[in-house]
Parts: C-alpha cells; structure tokens; sequence
C-alpha cells in the first residue's frame, strides 16, 4: 500500500479533521489535506491529485453523499476510493452511500483499528 | 377574537347555540337530553377557556427570548467542547512528539495511549451533531407555538417557510446521530456492504 499517496478529508468539524489528521500520520500517512464541506472538496479534488478520499456525509452546503455522487459522475476522479465516515447509521443511509458507490463506510464513533483495516481494504482493491 | 375579548364573545357564542338547540326540541327535555345539553354546554366552556389561555401565552417571551437563549447556551457547550477538545488534543501532540524520546516499551505504550485519547475526543463531534438535534427540535417548537397561539386569537399563522431549493438526497437522508440501539452497528454496516459484492 502506497502511504506517500496525497489524501483528502472532509469533515465541517474542525476538530474531528485534526483527529483524523493525527490518526493518519500514526499511519504514516502525511501527505493529508483538508476541506470543511462537499464543494469545497470537489474543488480540491478537481485541482488535485489525491489517492484517497475520507469524507463526513453531514454538511452544508454539500452533504457527503452528494459529493460522493458527482465524484463517480466525473470522468477523472471516478475511481477515486472513497470512505464515508459518519454518524449517519441507519440502513438506509449505507445503502444510499453503497449506491452511491462508497468504497467503505466507518460509523461515528469510531477506533483507529477501523480506520486502518478500511483503508487497506479499500487502497489494495485501488 | 374578533372583539378582543375571546372569552366573553365565545361564552356568548355557547350561550346563542345551547339556546338555538333548546329552540329546535319539540316538547319537554327528557333527563338524559337535558344532562347531554349541560355537558355539551361545559364541554363548550372548556374549549372557549383553554383557547383564550393560549391566546394570552406570552408567546414573545417564549420567541424571544427563551428559545434564543437556550439555543446559546447550546451553541456554547458546543464552543466549550471544541475548546477543551482541541486543548486535549494539543498535549496529544506533544506527547507524540516526545514519544521517539522515550525508550520501549513504554513508547508504544504511549502511542497506544494517545491513540485511545484521538478515538474519544471524536465525542465531541457527536456531542455538536445530537445539540444540533436539538437546536432544531427547539425551533419547530417554537414554530408550533407560534401557530397554535395565531389559531387561537384567530390570526392567521405564519407559513413555515419553503425550503428555496430541493432537497438533495445526501440532505434527506442526512438525519445525525442516533440514540444508543436506534443505528447500525460497524459489525452489520460490514455485513451490510459485503452482501452487495
């Protein structure tokens, strides 16, 4: 698995981006950047060249689940694996997402062994 | 009310309709018709108090002023958190920073540490999701409130205002946090996502 693989998360809670920032480097994943909501996302990963994609689905303006959809509805970023990390844990929500086309889906709260098994999972079927 | 006095004009409002009904029976009352009138006639009563109670709900103070104040006082257990969260995870960094100082084991024991303190500081963005919860109980409170009094005085209550434009599915479906057995389990979401390969 390549860990120099430039990652974006997306989180509006500032202090939930730190900890995953923090919990990825403990990966040795250290090229992590960050937006606070889908279109802000879309533009970073438009502009950008990133591996991987660790997004919240609660946001304004632009939830995760939308920026999930226009991330597979574009030619470039299509296959770009793509964590949804959430709250958001009813069935429904998973299987709005797994149609969406989410690579993995870790429910809030969650542990750092969670987050490290589904990036591997996600990043060897990359 | 019309004339500003909901109590007096409703109380003569059962009064004419009692009467019109006695109006209209041919011959005597039997008892039971007569017991059925006077309950018909307190029923009445207690319809035309309770709305005139509504009606004189200090419905400012409930707009203005408590519900305001209590989504504040949200807003800042939410600043509150986030700063004392962010003043933990501060020392976190530190204590990673000495960690390639200290010798093993204890390193790992560190990191292992730190880990545990990243993992539960994540509560804070719970905590921030369930108050907005919350914050948004209060306002469609507020909302009723607002209406049930309009109704009551015999205004019209304001429409609640048309979202400007659709909602996206992701906004739909965007519901928070739930209470302790009401979601899904990472274990099931697992199963979940593995029965669509």
């Amino acid at each position: 698995m390549d860990r120099n693989i430039n990652v974006l998360i997306v989180d509006d809670y500032r202090t939930m981006l730190r900890i995953i920032r923090n919990l990825l480097k403990q990966l040795d994943f250290n090229n992590v950047d960050e937006a606070t909501d889908g279109q802000e996302a879309l533009a970073k990963l438009r502009a950008g060249n990133f591996g991987l994609v660790i997004s919240d689905w609660n946001m304004a303006p632009m939830t995760g689940l939308d920026l999930l959809k226009e991330v597979r509805a574009d030619a470039k970023l299509k296959n770009l694996p793509f964590i949804m990390i959430t709250a958001e844990s009813k069935t429904e929500n998973v299987v709005a997402a797994k149609q969406a086309g989410v690579s993995n889906y870790i429910v809030k709260p969650f542990n750092a062994e969670t987050l490290k098994e589904k990036i591997e999972k996600v990043m060897v079927h990359a | 009310m019309p004339d500003g006095t909901p109590g007096t004009s409703d109380d003569d409002r059962i009064e004419a309709a009692v009467r019109a009904v006695l109006g209209s029976m041919a011959g005597d009352l039997t008892a039971r018709e007569a017991a059925l009138l006077a309950e018909l006639e307190a029923l009445g009563r207690t319809i035309a108090r309770a709305k005139a109670e509504i009606a004189a709900l200090s419905v400012d103070d409930i707009t203005g002023a408590h519900i305001p104040s209590a989504t504040d006082e949200l807003d800042a257990i939410v600043g509150h958190t986030a700063e004392a969260t962010n003043e933990i995870l501060d020392s976190c960094e530190v204590l990673e920073r000495l960690q390639t100082e200290v010798p093993e084991p204890a390193s790992t024991a560190l990191q292992g540490a730190v880990t545990r303190i990243y993992e539960a500081c994540s509560f804070q963005d719970i905590t921030g999701q369930r108050i907005s919860k919350v914050v948004s109980a209060l306002k469609a409170i507020e909302s009723r409130v607002e209406a049930a009094v309009a109704n009551a005085a015999g205004r019209v209550a304001p429409a609640p205002a048309a979202p400007a434009v659709p909602r996206t599915e992701g906004q739909e479906l965007a519901h928070g946090p739930q209470l302790p057995g009401g979601g899904t389990s990472q274990e099931e979401i697992d199963r979940l996502l593995a029965s669509f390969d």
